[in-house]
């Protein structure tokens, strides 16, 4: 699966990365470390209605996004 | 719509909690201005000595304690720091030195606009204008590199900072610069204000508020959460500056502004690039500083030293209009805007890479 690494990335980075992944793969796994980008991912991809998983590892997520 | 509720609530009660601040003293068109009341503090902390621009506002100290608490409690402490905090502490420097060109940040370009001054217009205009020359840079890979994690103690550092100088506003020790006259003079009894940013802090925090992400994000993603926040600014600022007669349609005779348009232009043209490439306003800056950004930290004592050299130098305008050395600053601050946005730009495939390792 195509994998995406937002953390340490400020804003709008993370988006910009989910956006740009989105654009050429059905199918993506992103992980994010932080809250505030978590949130917009969240909101960008179901606000795109697009499917979202969600596995918390410690201050780490890994989000899976189905188109 | 519906996610955009809290969004629209949060502005709202910033544009009625900034029109409420002015009835209590603060100065018009001014009840809420983080470049402005940055500026201030720096004054009475006697980094500059411009005395009618000194006071150590606490609205800036609630608005850091309300929206650490509030990430406190919600568990979003997120102490981090290392993206490129020398080049975020020149942007935080170049930001303020546009926002005292216009005389105001953001937000308060926002509340200008929303008290009927029209100068603001091409506040806006430039603001805009500044976004849109850094949106093909961040699509291109503008990059400040990513931040790392630091110690949680260090999150606390700043928050305890704010509560120093509260402690200072309020003992008022003879080292403190206080204005007897002009802008500074003008304010809110500090409980109120304090209130007042406790509040402003909160609802920043948890809404994320910020001028520059909202013309950014509609731009980028056809994302209109974040200026919706922005427009019931300026519909609340607007509707409660009329009903408490503080209206006052026009260009001239403005409060705290001047009518050198390409100036105002300019100025907000430099501040709107150089949030843009910061990723945030100098509101959000001040929030982001509070959750435990410690790269925000660095940006906001860019903006503090920003104001203070603005001011040491001349180059903050004043009602009467622009200075030479205040045009000369902006035009510098374009150039070292031009040269960070080149030199920052990664090449696109560093950043995706297709089958990557993660090490989770």
């Amino acid at each position: 699966m195509f994998k995406v690494d937002t953390r340490g990335r400020s804003c709008p980075e993370p988006m910009l990365m989910v956006k740009k992944a989105l654009d050429e793969n059905s199918q993506i796994e992103v992980l994010v470390d932080s809250p505030s980008a978590k949130k917009n991912i969240i909101r960008y991809v179901k606000d795109k209605g697009h499917n979202i998983e969600e596995n918390n590892i410690g201050e780490e997520s890994v989000l899976k996004i189905k188109k | 719509m519906k996610d955009k509720k809290w969004i629209i609530l949060s502005g709202g009660l910033v544009g009625l909690i900034s029109v409420i601040l002015v009835f209590f003293g603060n100065p018009a068109n001014m009840g809420a201005c983080i470049a402005c009341f940055i500026r201030d503090i720096a004054g009475a902390l006697g980094l500059h000595r411009a005395g009618p621009v000194q006071y150590i506002r606490p609205e800036i100290i609630g608005i850091v304690l309300g929206a650490f608490l509030m990430a406190l409690g919600k568990k979003e402490l997120d102490v981090r720091g290392g993206s490129s905090p020398f080049i975020r502490f020149i942007l935080g420097f170049v930001v303020m030195v546009g926002a005292l060109m216009f005389l105001g940040c953001p937000l308060r370009m926002i509340l200008r606009l929303a008290g009927g001054d029209m100068n603001a217009l091409f506040g806006i205009l430039g603001f805009a204008g500044g976004i849109l020359v850094g949106i093909p840079l961040l699509n291109k890979g503008f990059s400040l590199k990513r931040s790392y994690k630091l110690n949680k103690a260090e999150g606390f550092a700043f928050p305890i900072t704010t509560v120093g100088l509260l402690a200072l506003l309020i003992a008022g020790p003879a080292f403190i610069f206080f204005s007897s006259k002009g802008p500074g003079a003008s304010h809110a009894v500090i409980w109120i204000s304090l209130l007042a940013g406790l509040i402003i802090g909160v609802i920043a925090q948890r809404s994320r508020l910020c001028m520059v992400g909202g013309i950014r994000d509609a731009v980028m993603f056809k994302d209109f959460y974040l200026l919706s926040g922005f427009i019931a600014i300026f519909i609340v600022g607007t509707i409660g500056n009329i009903a408490f007669g503080f209206y006052n349609f026009g260009f001239e005779n403005q409060p705290i502004a001047h009518t050198e348009s390409i100036w105002n232009f300019l100025g907000m043209f430099v501040a709107g690039w150089g949030s843009v490439l910061l990723g945030g306003c100098p509101l959000r800056q001040l929030v982001m500083s509070a959750e435990g950004n410690i790269d925000s930290v660095i940006t906001v004592i860019g903006l503090i030293i920003g104001a203070a050299f603005s001011h040491n130098f001349g180059l903050a305008s004043s009602a009467e209009g622009a200075t030479g050395a205040g045009k000369i600053g902006i035009i510098v601050c374009i150039c070292i805007l031009v040269v960070i946005s080149y030199a920052f730009v990664e090449k696109a495939d560093v950043k995706v890479r297709k089958g990557a390792e993660l090490n989770v």
